[in-house]
Formats: C-alpha cells, sequence, structure tokens
C-alpha cells in the first residue's frame, strides 16, 4: 500500500507539472500566441464573454503572472478548458466526442499487441533458434518503420491498391443509408471495418517491443533454478512454461506502463493518416487551424490519460510482485 | 544454476581482435552498416549527385507527373521537378536534423542518468522524477504545440530542430543509463578507483562511461530513428516547412495534390521508401549490438548444430572475464 501511495504522490506532481507546463507553453512562444488565437478568430463570430475569457487566458488582460495562473487553475478545477476557438464550443465537448475513439482505437490496438506480442514472445523464448525466432527480425523491421510511413503503405496498398478497407474515417453513413450512428450491428460493422487499417498499423509498429522483449526474459528465466525444478519434477510442458512466462512477464508489464506515451504519439499520426475522428486528428486541425485552446486542452487531456495509464500499471506491478510492495 | 556449453565458435583472443571478429561476423551489423553508409553518402554528396537542382522544374507547361522514364528516373510530379534531384537532395536535413537530436538527447540522457545513478539519495530522487515526467509527456503533441508558431528562419536551422526533438526523446536513455549505473557503482573496479581517492568526475568518466556505451549506442540510435519519424511527420503534417525540399515535404506535396488517387506511386514512394529503409538498417545494427553485448539473446546462428537451446541449456561465453563481460547488460528497458 505505500508503495502505492508513494507512486500517487509522484503522479500528482506530474499532473501538476503537466498543468503548468501547460499553461506557461503558449507564453513562451516566439510571438504572442494571443495574437494568433485572435487573428485566427477575427472571421468566426465571438462574443464579449469569450474575448474576456481569452485574454484572461493568454495574460493580455493586464493581469499579473500569477494571478493568470490562479484563474487558469481554478478554470481547471471547475472542469473549464476554455472555448475552442475554430468551433466555438467548449473545448471540453470536443474531447468528449474524440475521446473515444482514440481510446478504443488505442485500447484494442494495444490489447491485441501485448497479448499477441508476449504469446508469441514466450514462444520464441522456449523454442530459442526455432522458426518464430529466425522470423523475429522481420517484425523489428515494422518497427523500424515511421509510423507514418508504415499508415502510409499499408493505406496505400491494403486500401487503395488492393481495396480490402475502407481509405479514410471512423464510419461510413454515407454509402449505406440504413446504417445510423448508434449501438446496432450496422453501424459497428461500419466502425470495425474502418478501425482494421489503423488497428493494424499500431499492432505492427509495436508487437516486435513485446515479442522481443518478453522472449528475451524468457531466455533468462529459463536458467532459474526454480523452472529446472519444475521441469525435474516432471510437470508438463506447458506448466513448465507457465512458471517461468509468469515470472518473466513483470518487465514487460513495466515497460507497458513506459511506452505508452510512445504508443500514443504513434496513434496520433495513425489517426492522422486515416483521417480517423479521434483526438490526434482533432489536433491536427486545432494546429493548421492556431486554435490555441483546443491543443492545450488535448494536450492536457492525453498527458492525464498516459499517467493514468502508467498508474494502473504500477497498481497491476505491485500486485504481481511481492518484492515492489517490500522495497517501497 | 546454469549449464554452460560453448557456443561460439572463436577461440579466446585478445579482446579487442575478437570484438572487431564478432562485428564483422554479425551479419545484421554489416548490411545495418552498410545502409546507413550509404544514406550518410547520399546526405553528404546527394545534392551534388543530383542531375538537377530541387526546385529544376522540366518544363512550365505541362501539369501532370510524368512516369519514370530514361530521362527521369524516378519521374516528375505535377510541377515538372525531378523527383531522384529531390530524393538525393532531400536526405540531408532529416539525417542531420535526426542525428543532432540523438547526439543532445545522449548528452542529456548521461547528464541526468549517469549523474542520478551514481550519487543517489535527493539528487537521485529529483533527477528521476523530471525523467519520469519527461517521460509521460507526449513528445510528438507538445512539438506539434510548439513548432507550429516558429518563424521559417528556425524552421530551417537543424541544429535547433533536432535539439527541440531531443527535449522530448532524451528521458528514456537516462533511466537505462540510471538502471546501469546504479548496477556499475557496487563494481570492485570503481569501489577501489574511490578507494584510492579518484575524483567523482574522473571515475565517472574513466570507469563507468567505458561501460556504458553500448547501452548509449543502443539509445543513440533508438533517438536517431525516432528523430528521423518525427521531423518527418512534423513536415508531412505542414507544422514546419523548410525551405529546401526534405523527405517529409515530399511527402506532403504528393498527399496535397492527391498523388494517391491520380496514382502517382513515383511521386511518393521514393521518399517514403528512404525512410522506411534509413529507419530499418538503424534497426539492424542496434539488433546486432544488442547481440554483441548480450551473447544471452543470440539466437542459433553461429553455434554448432548439435548444441540445443533448451531447459537450463543456455550456452554462453566464458573465455573472456574482463569487467566488461561481468557487466550483464539490461535485457531490457524497464529491468530495474
Amino acid at each position: 500500500m505505500r508503495a502505492i501511495l508513494r507512486r500517487l504522490a509522484f503522479y500528482v506532481l506530474a499532473a501538476w507539472s503537466a498543468v503548468t507546463l501547460n499553461f506557461f507553453l503558449p507564453r513562451m512562444l516566439p510571438g504572442s500566441a494571443l495574437q494568433a488565437v485572435l487573428s485566427s478568430i477575427r472571421s468566426a463570430p465571438i462574443t464579449p464573454d469569450e474575448l474576456h475569457a481569452l485574454e484572461a487566458e493568454y495574460g493580455s488582460g493586464g493581469k499579473g503572472l500569477m494571478s493568470q495562473y490562479a484563474t487558469y487553475i481554478s478554470n481547471l478545477l471547475h472542469g473549464d478548458l476554455g472555448t475552442s476557438t475554430s468551433k466555438s464550443v467548449p473545448v471540453t465537448q470536443v474531447l468528449g466526442a474524440d475521446l473515444p475513439w482514440t481510446i478504443g482505437l488505442i485500447g484494442t490496438a494495444t490489447v491485441i499487441a501485448f497479448v499477441l506480442g508476449t504469446f508469441l514472445g514466450v514462444i520464441a523464448g522456449w523454442r530459442r533458434g526455432g522458426l518464430l525466432d529466425t522470423l523475429l527480425p522481420v517484425a523489428t523491421f515494422f518497427q523500424a518503420i515511421p509510423y507514418y510511413i508504415l499508415a502510409f503503405l499499408l493505406l496505400m496498398t491494403m486500401g487503395y491498391l488492393w481495396q480490402w478497407f475502407p481509405l479514410a474515417g471512423g464510419y461510413d453513413i454515407t454509402r449505406d443509408s440504413t446504417v445510423e450512428p448508434g449501438w446496432n450491428t450496422g453501424f459497428i460493422g461500419s466502425v470495425a471495418d474502418h478501425g482494421v487499417l489503423p488497428v493494424l498499423t499500431i499492432v505492427l509498429a509495436s508487437i516486435a517491443g513485446w515479442i522481443l522483449g518478453m522472449r528475451n526474459v524468457m531466455i533468462t528465466t529459463m536458467d532459474e533454478d526454480y523452472v529446472l525444478v519444475a521441469a525435474a519434477k516432471g510437470l508438463p510442458r506447458w506448466r513448465v512454461v507457465w512458471v517461468a512466462a509468469r515470472n518473466a512477464i513483470l518487465p514487460s508489464i513495466s515497460s507497458l506502463a513506459l511506452s505508452v506515451s510512445l504508443i500514443v504519439t504513434g496513434s496520433i499520426v495513425t489517426e492522422i493518416v486515416f483521417s480517423y475522428p479521434g483526438l490526434g486528428l482533432a489536433i491536427n486541425n486545432a494546429t493548421l487551424d492556431a486554435d490555441y485552446p483546443l491543443m492545450q486542452g488535448i494536450l492536457l487531456c492525453v498527458t492525464f490519460a498516459v499517467l493514468a495509464v502508467n498508474f494502473l500499471a504500477d497498481i497491476v506491478y505491485v500486485i504481481l510482485d511481492p518484492r515492489a510492495r517490500r522495497e517501497a | 544454476m546454469s549449464v554452460v556449453g560453448v557456443a561460439t565458435a572463436e577461440p579466446a583472443g585478445t579482446g579487442a581482435r575478437r570484438r572487431k571478429s564478432r562485428i564483422t561476423k554479425s551479419p545484421k551489423i554489416v548490411v545495418g552498416a552498410a545502409i546507413l553508409a550509404f544514406f550518410v553518402f547520399i546526405a553528404i554528396f546527394g545534392p551534388t549527385l543530383a542531375p538537377h537542382s530541387a526546385s529544376w522544374q522540366a518544363s512550365n507547361s505541362s501539369a501532370f507527373a510524368q512516369p519514370p522514364s530514361a530521362k527521369f528516373w524516378l519521374g516528375t510530379d505535377r510541377q515538372q521537378h525531378d523527383i531522384l534531384s529531390q530524393v538525393l537532395a532531400g536526405g540531408r536535413s532529416t539525417m542531420v536534423i535526426a542525428f543532432v537530436a540523438g547526439i543532445v538527447a545522449s548528452v542529456l540522457s548521461i547528464l541526468f542518468g549517469v549523474t542520478a545513478g551514481y550519487i543517489g539519495g535527493l539528487v537521485d530522487d529529483v533527477l528521476s522524477i523530471i525523467a519520469n515526467i519527461f517521460l509521460a509527456l507526449p513528445g510528438l503533441l507538445i512539438l506539434m504545440v510548439v513548432m507550429k508558431p516558429l518563424p521559417a528562419g528556425d524552421t530551417d536551422n537543424p541544429i535547433l530542430i533536432g535539439s527541440v526533438i531531443a527535449l522530448t526523446a532524451w528521458a528514456y536513455g537516462a533511466r537505462v543509463l540510471r538502471a546501469q549505473t546504479l548496477a556499475l557503482r557496487d563494481q570492485d573496479y570503481v569501489e577501489s578507483a574511490r578507494i584510492i581517492g579518484e575524483r567523482r568526475p574522473r571515475i565517472i568518466v574513466s570507469e563507468i562511461l567505458p561501460n556504458l556505451l553500448p547501452i548509449l549506442a543502443s539509445s543513440f540510435i533508438f533517438t536517431v530513428i525516432y528523430g528521423i519519424g518525427i521531423y518527418v511527420v512534423l513536415s508531412i503534417l505542414g507544422i514546419i516547412n523548410p525551405a529546401q525540399a526534405s523527405w517529409g515535404t515530399m511527402i506532403q506535396n504528393a498527399q496535397g495534390a492527391s498523388a494517391m488517387i491520380s496514382n502517382d506511386w513515383w511521386w511518393y514512394a521514393p521518399p517514403a521508401l528512404c525512410v522506411a529503409l534509413l529507419g530499418i538498417g538503424l534497426a539492424l545494427l542496434n539488433f546486432g549490438i544488442d547481440e554483441i553485448v548480450n551473447p544471452r539473446v543470440r539466437s542459433r546462428k553461429g553455434s554448432r548444430r548439435g548444441v540445443r537451446f533448451q531447459l537450463g541449456l543456455t550456452p554462453v561465453v566464458r573465455a573472456d572475464r574482463s569487467p566488461n563481460s561481468d557487466v550483464p547488460a539490461p535485457v531490457m528497458e524497464g529491468e530495474s
């Protein structure tokens, strides 16, 4: 329990730093962010209230930095992330609409990559020098190709050239008029169809890491005395592998926590390539429109999500590994 | 306890000679280094070798991208630029920025990681927290927000762009280096250096750092791969608009002109494949280095037939007992 509390303290500190960074980022940029924001608004309708809020947010309202910071924190605590200048709706509303897509995409892809990769890693480590082991460099190739290029190549081949999967978007209600958004089979089918290529991109790009990591730890773990004992006792093969794998999975879990932010980065790129209606596409559009409130909101949201996943991984680790409980 | 078999064919030679033969024997390193050398060559001499300048246009009247021909080996884009020339000229900025990012990130990760690991205590706590916070921040998003408003002069400055990319990339290396420094700190030879009164900087530079080199090399390569990906993505998304043609801007142009719909594959495929191939070469290099410093993870290649990898029998090299081989390289990050 103390271990978890200790970690929690770190996450509170990390969250505070992220919030503070988010506050100072637009103020440190060359050229006033407010100028950019205002120039992008001039075309869009804006109420005096909104203008006032923006001035308070970007520091041209004549208030000191500290009081701006206090306003910012207090707004944040009230769940107010400001108003998107390009869409003229609250940032939280945009986040609410886009976040589920991103979570669905990253969640599905990461679960597939982690489970499948770990499983393949166990086999590759167990049968070292076997067929799977010699095929390993192929998986590494995909890891070495930047996400954008990989997504692009998949889009060009499977999407465009062979037309196996749709090219863009998260769902399609124009092609088939009976399909409408909601929990019905037609819509879910459409979402699944559109999700294949983005998910495949993330899985291909990240699976090699899990296979390789698991394989290498498996190889070390199999030298441990307790695995030898398990085999000497005459346990069936799969039970021996299970004993080794159960212990070898710990580093994979802590590296899951470490690589979440890399996976998020990759999935944002993937979303942009496939015009997938998640946060990645939203921040790309926000950047193009110089929509700072939305950019900051997404940045903050993603950082918090990464921290939350890290915290979850920590808890799982502490549950699985008794040593982690004692050390703290 | 592991039963030790002798897996590698080489006899125990001097360390240097053995390492050299090991490097040239590893096909992964040879191929990876060859690919890297090829792209370094292009980065240096590409713009000179290119038949035309990157902004040269074949004609002003045509508005169709010409497919590859004897005259234009890789065809032209819709504005009649020679693709081959652009590919040759476009590698330099990508390579320079990725390597600057790798170097700056390595320096930062040594400063943070080794200092934290060696000094320990409160310094370690503070530095580790900073590194962990940077690790959790989504680098690409921050770069998008930060780089968008940069004036054009700054986006053409490879040192600046590379350094900013490095700021989001050093934390991973710092963590690995810290874990390894912790393991090295209590080694006998470091202890004895301390006892005979060596100063701390000297111990770090001459006792600790040489043994961190393999890890440093691998995290350097990792950062370079990351830097290439980030720079290419930033230019494809139009976040930064370098004045000279780069692989990223070529793909951006092709996408902007819907080259994929008009099926002008020669327009976007060459730069995309260059980026992919460069990444693969670097990854092969990384793989090869990993197998050298960590013989256990090697697959069968190089071992005699007849030695079967199986439970309790892990062939490892036992000939060399220099301090270098005593330190097990971390099997993977996150082991600490």
